[in-house]
Parts: structure tokens; C-alpha cells; sequence
């Protein structure tokens, strides 16, 4: 453990608050870096973690709360500012700018290339393509990049969000060594991962967020992860509701509706297998970026797979196109509303799109039977249509019932949800939930993600919690307490503990 | 239901929103009536009459013709620019064949091309992902270039535009145009289809969101190789229509059109991002065009400030409706 220099850290945040509108984002949130410290940033989704990192970054204005850099009050206008500061982040997505070669991206940000090229190495990239478009490069490169070209800059304190994400061991590895060298050299880290490992074998302390507001800062020590899920979730946890879904799926013999084995995905998801019955709601767990969406596209039709097979109702199926999927009986609802809906078009045309898809049904339509059809899914999802003339004008629930009315309407067999419940009111939850059950009563197979964890309980049989992207454990709804999905969301079940990660 | 509240803007606003091509008629209908009173002024003899009528519609509906290929490709954010290019290519070949097959084998010989120019736009736009415009435009330049090809190995041969097409462009019964017997099933088909079939609702959906399209099992590219094939053919016919009003082909025949017919696209309340619009629209679009175009005359204003007034009237009229309709 380094010593911590807290009599004068390097940065300094107390009280810091955010608003968006009439959303509280922040209220009390406090890090503190000292110099040579690795300090976690902790926090379930919500808690506010990017937002306190990005007004620390500059990129977003605290409404209240001090920040002091090197005991000086202060805050950067900019990223820039923060930057030339000496605070330098590396965020999950890649920023280099692909349309540019390395060598271009780094005469933009004026970085140093003898130094970038030492840490590439340094971090395991030790031919770095200088010529090569950058967008061209592939994920886990562009990360190292990323990395590299933070450490050329010589940062005084360095935000690390997600670093280790979409890198192989062996890169990780390396990663770590190299950010704990950088630790004893004297620099400053700001630590953002859901790996726990990770976090016991480089970090000082770890600062917990909870609904806006830092609510506890540990020492890392043996046995501090169960601690921070403490912290994360508060005291007021929910009790555990026994299984209310009597709904056993129906046909336990014979293949399941959907069989997935040994799923690769891009490099966020490798190696994901599972089974799914008719009748049966199965619950995903997984924290941002584990593989979750690649998953669903996979089974949407809109990527293929590099490896793996998926075999529906015994038969093995391979996907070119959402419309393969779609003739398979697996029907998606997308995360992003917006990527499902005919925004400047009618709700009528909206629910009634997958009838005309194929060629043969593009003659006349029989536009009595699409109006009995349309109106049978809207009465069954209880959409409000009082401005059903463009469905931008319907309120965020009653889209998402749209997008859903759209699969009720041609009959459902494997139902893929994807956090169906985003952004919607309560009301409006407890519908889908309540949905979601009669459509497994009637025999249909649902697949449902959600970035809430008290809805696994709400309407699921049971769950597969993906973790980097593989399979880490199931629990069955009986089970299925927030305390357990997230311990088993951030990888810390007896299960394939390590799954990629070194110890 | 009578919301006192709510000022007559924002009422009129939302008459438009719910019948467009009602306030597009009323515009029209102002249009001419100026054109009428300035007539009087200026000539003390009106000038709107049956022959002015018929003159016009004649006008109106070549353009409206050649308006539904920029219309059904803009309902997915398309355009198509090179349907003037097919249009005069299917007059000129027509023309140049009748001599020497006569007319029903001469005009489908000529309409190959516009079906060869409609699956390269399908095959570019729809497999090849390029951006309409600039496919189109591609395609319309080679177009353009075999035409020429084809003009110096017939330059010998005369050329003759089918009786039937000359009834059609110029004759009249019970003083209304012939051409209305093409035009009105042809427009009635498609208000009905682009709302009815199958296929119109697609080009909508491909507009208004491809990825929702996608997600809801349409293959995109199938929808834009039938949609530009669809858009030649039509090119194909208006040509076959124009060269009957004017009677005489050229190698720039239907080239004035093109912009006029995107114009009345975008007037007639067509999205040009896709999504929304309506043929009834461009039609009442093209009329409108039509008297404008005679007012202008009228006025005998110099050829270059018609043209700098045209395209004024263009845009104000555009940003008038697409303010009032809440577009974009």
C-alpha cells in the first residue's frame, strides 16, 4: 500500500453538485487523490460516477461543492484546461479520431511521439502501425493507444474509466503494472472499473457514489468488496420476494425454444451459453459493456456471430439478416427507442411495419384485418392514443409499448427485451412486467435485460449474469436479491471468479 | 374542443398539418385568381380560359409525371436526377425507332433503357449503399453519353413521334386534354398505393427511420431496387407523354423539367428527409409551378429576373409550409 499524502492531495472535490433540469445528478460527492494514490470510483448505474468525472474533466460545470487541484480552488472550463492542468482521462470508448492515421492523431493532441511509442511498448503494442487509419486498428490497439498517448503527456493525475475493458489477459495484465509503476512513481490515479480484482490488486482506497453522494471511502483491504456492494446498494434494500411466477416452462422435455452455446460476439462477448424455454421470462444481469449487447444483436439478426451456434427448437440457425432472425420467431425490442420507431409516422403504421416486410405482402393491404390487428395490440398494451398521428408526440412509455404492440400484433414466439423499462414511469413498468408474464403464460419465450436490478425479481423466472462477456452465474428468481445480482453483475460469485481477470 | 388560447397561427397551423394539400389548393387558387386580376389590369381581357386551361394542365402534368419519380424516392430520402435524362432518352429512341418498326414495337424497345438506368440506380443505391443523389446523377451523365452514342448511328434515319402519342400530348375531348386519360389513373394509383400497398408504407418506413425498418425484417436493398426501378419506368412514360406534347424529339427534351419537378416535389409538402409526403401534394405542387410560370410570362418580366423571381417564389413558398406543417 503507498502512503497516502493526504495533507495536500492532488485533487481535492467536496460537496460537489450537479442538476439537469429538476434531475439531481449530484448533491454531496467527494474524491480525494492523493499524490502516488490509486483511488476506485465506485457506484452502481446512476450513482452519478460520469457525471462527477466529467466535471472534473472539464467537460461539464458543477453547480456547487469545491474542487481544489494542488490545494488551489478552482475548475476547468475545459477539457483542454483540464488537460493542460494535468489531468488527462482515458475514457471507455477510443477517442483517437479514426479518419486519421496514429501518427496524425498524435501532432493533433501534440503529444510526443518517442514517448508514446516507449509506453505502446511498454503496454504490449510494441509495433505501433504509425500510417495506419486509426479507425482500421482494433479495439483492444486503440485502448493501448488511448493509454499511451495519456502516459506521453506525463499527467499529474491520470482517470482511468473502464481501461481494462475489451483487452485480453495478457494486455491486462501489463496495464496494471504499468499504472501501479506509474502509482509509485509518484502520479496520481483516478480508478473506474467493475472488476474487483482489479481493484484489490492496484488500488489504495475506493470511493463509493450512491444516489449522487460519495457515501463511504475505504481502504482496499482483504474482504472490501463485500463492503463496497454494501455501500453501493445502501441499507434500504428490498426484502426478498419469494418467486410470485408459478409460470414452469411449459415442455420441460424436448430442446428448448432457444439454445445458445459457446456465443462469441466482436471482442466484448466470448463464449456465452445458455438455454431458453417456452414460457419462461429469463432475466440478464450485466453491468454497462459486458457483452449484453452483442448478445442481443447476435440473436437479432444484426450481427453474426464469430463463433458458436444458436439452435432454436432443436435446429441449428444462422442469422444474415434481422429478417432470418425474425422468420426464426426471435423478434427484438432495442434499448434506444428511437432505433425501433417510425418517429415522424403514424402509431398504425408503426405496429403494422412487420406485415409488409416481405416482398409478397407488398401489394394492396387489407386494411380492415392491419386495423383489427393494430387495434387487438393496442387495446392489449393499454396504448394511449390520443396522439397516435405521429409517434414522436407519444410520451416515452407509450412508445416503448409501440415498439413492443409491433411483435403482440404478428404473435410472439421468442420475445428478446433489451432494458425495456428505460426511462419510463412507473406505471407503466408494472404493465410490462405484468405483459411480459401473460405472454410467457401463453407459451412464448422471453430473453430480458435490464439495467434494474429489482426487476429480475419482478418478472423473471431466473437470470444469467453476464460478466466480461461470458456467463459468470444463474440465479434463480427465489434468489434473485439486489445484494446477490450485483455482487454477481461486478464478478464476485464462487463461479469462474477470475473470467479473464488476473488475480 | 375550442381552446381560446390558441392563436390563429397556431390554428391554422394545425389545419395544415391535418389537410396539406387543402391549403396547398387554396394557394393555388389565390395564385390564379392574381394571375386573372393582373390580366384585366394590365390587358383589360382575362386571360384565364378553357384553352389557358388545358394549356396548362397539359404543362402541369408532364411535370406532375415527372414529380412522382423525385416524389416516391423522396418518401425515402432519395431523389432521383437522372429521371429527366431516362424520360428524354424513351422519347428519342421512340422517335428514332417508329419509322422503321412503328410505334408499339419502337416504345418498348425504348423503354429498356429507362429499365437498365432503373436496376443500376437500384443496384448502386440499394446493394452498393451510394447516396442517391450522387448514383443518380452518375447514372444520369452515362445515361446521357450512350444517348449521344445512339444519336450518331441514327443520324440518317428520320424520326417520327407515334400518332398516338401526339393525340395524347396535344388533342382534346370535350375540351379537356387526352393525356388526362393516362394521368388520372396513373395519379389515383398512386394516392392509393403509396398509402394502401404494401410498398408504399415502406418507402415511408425507409425514410422515416432504415434501422427500424431493418429491425422490423424489410430488407433495404430489396425496397430500393424496386423503388428506382419503379422511378424509370415512370421517367420512361412521361417521356413518352412530353414527346407527344412537344412533338419533336431532342436530345435535351425533358432536361427544363427536372429541377421544376422537385421543386413541386418539396412545394407539394414531400419531405426531402424522408418520411412524409404525399403525391397528391406534388401534384397540386406542379400546378402551382404551372401558373407561376404563366403569371411570370404575363407580367413580361426579362428571362432573368423570371428566373430569380421563380426561385425566390420557390423558397418562400417551401419555408412557408415546412414552417407551418413543423417539418424537418
Amino acid at each position: 500500500m503507498a502512503e497516502t499524502d493526504s495533507a495536500s492531495p492532488v485533487l481535492d472535490a467536496t460537496g460537489v453538485s450537479k442538476r439537469f433540469g429538476p434531475v439531481v445528478a449530484l448533491h454531496d460527492a467527494a474524491l480525494r487523490v492523493g499524490r502516488g494514490e490509486i483511488v476506485a470510483l465506485m457506484g452502481a448505474n446512476g450513482a452519478g460516477k460520469s457525471t462527477l468525472v466529467k466535471i472534473l474533466t472539464g467537460a461539464l460545470r458543477h453547480d456547487g461543492g469545491t474542487i481544489r487541484i494542488r490545494g488551489r480552488e478552482g475548475h476547468f472550463a475545459s477539457p483542454a484546461a483540464a488537460r493542460a492542468a494535468g489531468l488527462v482521462p482515458v475514457y471507455q470508448e477510443p477517442s483517437l479520431i479514426p479518419h486519421l492515421d496514429v501518427a496524425d492523431n498524435l501532432r493533433l493532441t501534440r503529444t510526443p511521439r518517442e514517448a508514446f511509442l516507449r509506453w505502446a511498448s511498454e503496454l504490449g503494442a510494441p509495433d505501433v502501425p504509425l500510417d495506419e487509419m486509426t479507425g482500421r486498428l482494433p479495439l483492444a490497439t486503440l485502448r493501448i493507444l488511448d493509454l499511451a498517448r495519456a502516459l506521453a503527456s506525463e499527467p499529474e493525475v491520470l482517470m482511468l474509466d473502464e481501461m481494462t475493458a475489451a483487452l485480453p489477459t495478457d494486455l491486462v495484465e501489463r496495464v496494471l503494472k504499468v499504472v501501479r509503476a506509474q502509482a509509485d512513481a509518484g502520479r496520481s490515479i483516478i480508478y473506474i472499473s467493475h472488476r474487483f480484482a482489479e481493484i484489490a490488486a492496484i488500488c489504495d482506497r475506493a470511493t463509493v457514489l450512491r444516489d449522487g453522494a460519495t457515501v463511504a471511502d475505504l481502504p482496499v483491504e482483504p474482504g472490501v468488496e463485500e463492503k463496497i456492494v454494501e455501500q453501493m446498494l445502501g441499507a434500504a434494500l428490498t426484502p426478498v420476494v419469494p418467486a410470485a411466477h408459478a409460470a414452469a416452462a411449459v415442455a420441460a422435455a424436448g430442446p428448448p425454444r432457444l439454445r445458445v452455446r459457446g456465443l462469441s460476439v466482436g471482442p466484448r462477448l466470448s463464449d456465452v451459453s445458455f438455454d431458453l424455454r417456452a414460457g419462461e421470462v429469463l432475466g440478464v444481469v450485466a453491468l454497462e459493456g459486458q457483452g449484453q449487447d452483442q448478445l442481443f444483436d447476435a440473436l437479432a439478426g444484426f450481427r453474426r456471430p464469430d463463433r458458436g451456434t444458436i439452435e432454436v427448437d432443436g435446429t441449428a440457425r444462422s442469422f444474415r439478416h434481422p429478417a432470418d432472425a425474425i422468420a426464426a420467431g426471435h423478434t427484438l425490442v432495442p434499448g434506444n427507442r428511437a432505433d425501433a420507431l417510425l418517429m415522424v409516422r403514424p402509431v398504425r403504421e408503426n405496429i403494422a411495419l412487420p406485415l409488409i416486410a416481405r416482398p409478397a405482402k407488398w401489394g394492396p393491404i387489407n386494411m380492415r384485418e392491419e386495423a383489427a390487428i393494430v387495434a387487438e395490440a393496442i387495446a392489449r398494451l393499454q396504448i394511449d392514443t390520443r396522439a397516435q398521428g405521429e409517434a414522436r408526440r407519444l410520451s416515452g412509455g407509450n412508445q416503448q409499448k409501440v415498439t413492443i404492440a409491433r411483435w403482440i400484433a404478428t404473435g410472439v414466439r421468442t420475445l428478446l427485451l433489451f432494458d425495456p423499462t428505460r426511462g419510463i414511469d412507473v406505471r407503466t413498468k408494472r404493465q410490462i412486467y405484468g405483459l411480459v408474464r401473460d405472454l410467457a403464460a401463453q407459451g412464448a419465450a422471453i430473453l430480458f435485460y435490464t439495467s434494474e436490478l429489482k426487476e429480475i425479481q419482478a418478472a423473471c423466472d431466473r437470470s444469467i449474469v453476464i460478466f466480461n462477456g461470458r456467463v459468470v452465474d444463474e440465479i434463480a428468481a427465489g434468489e434473485a436479491t439486489e445484494a446477490n445480482l450485483m455482487r454477481a453483475a461486478y464478478g464476485l460469485t464462487g463461479r469462474d471468479h477470475a473470467a479473464g481477470v488476473p488475480a | 374542443m375550442t381552446d381560446a388560447a390558441s392563436s390563429a397561427p397556431a390554428r391554422a397551423a394545425g389545419f395544415l398539418r391535418r389537410y396539406p394539400v387543402v391549403t396547398l389548393l387554396i394557394l393555388l387558387a389565390v395564385l390564379t385568381a392574381g394571375l386573372q386580376v393582373t390580366s384585366l389590369i394590365m390587358y383589360g381581357k382575362p386571360i384565364v380560359n378553357q384553352l389557358w386551361f388545358g394549356n396548362r394542365l397539359n404543362y402541369a402534368i408532364a411535370l406532375a409525371m415527372l414529380a412522382a419519380c423525385q416524389t416516391i424516392t423522396m418518401f425515402t430520402g432519395g431523389i432521383d436526377l437522372s429521371a429527366a435524362v431516362v424520360a428524354t432518352i424513351v422519347a428519342f429512341v421512340t422517335a428514332t425507332l417508329t419509322p422503321s418498326l412503328g410505334a408499339g414495337p419502337a416504345i418498348l424497345v425504348a423503354m429498356l433503357p429507362a429499365l437498365a438506368v432503373g436496376l443500376l440506380n437500384g443496384f448502386g443505391i440499394g446493394v452498393c449503399r451510394v447516396h442517391p443523389l450522387i448514383m443518380t446523377l452518375g447514372s444520369g451523365l452515362i445515361a446521357t453519353g450512350f444517348l449521344l452514342v445512339y444519336q450518331r448511328t441514327v443520324i440518317a434515319t428520320g424520326t417520327e413521334v407515334p400518332a398516338a402519342l401526339v393525340w395524347l400530348g396535344t388533342g382534346r375531348t370535350l375540351g379537356l386534354p387526352n393525356v388526362l386519360v393516362v394521368f388520372l389513373p396513373f395519379a389515383a394509383f398512386l394516392i392509393w398505393a403509396q398509402g394502401r400497398w404494401g410498398f408504399g408504407r415502406l418507402l415511408y418506413a425507409v425514410g422515416a427511420n432504415e434501422n427500424a425498418a431493418r429491425l422490423s425484417g424489410v430488407r433495404i436493398w430489396q425496397v430500393h431496387m424496386a423503388l428506382y426501378l419503379v422511378a424509370a419506368l415512370i421517367a420512361g412514360l412521361t417521356g413518352l407523354v412530353y414527346v407527344g406534347q412537344i412533338r419533336q424529339a431532342s436530345l435535351s427534351l425533358a432536361l427544363p423539367l427536372l429541377l421544376p419537378a422537385v421543386a413541386a416535389t418539396v412545394i407539394g409538402g414531400t419531405s426531402i428527409f424522408g418520411g412524409r409526403g404525399s403525391y397528391a401534394g406534388t401534384i397540386v405542387g406542379a400546378m402551382i409551378l404551372a401558373v407561376l410560370v404563366s403569371l411570370l410570362t404575363l407580367l413580361q418580366i426579362p428571362e432573368g429576373a423570371r428566373r430569380i423571381l421563380f426561385g425566390a417564389v420557390i423558397l418562400a413558398v417551401t419555408a412557408v409550409y415546412v414552417r407551418l406543417s413543423d417539418q424537418g
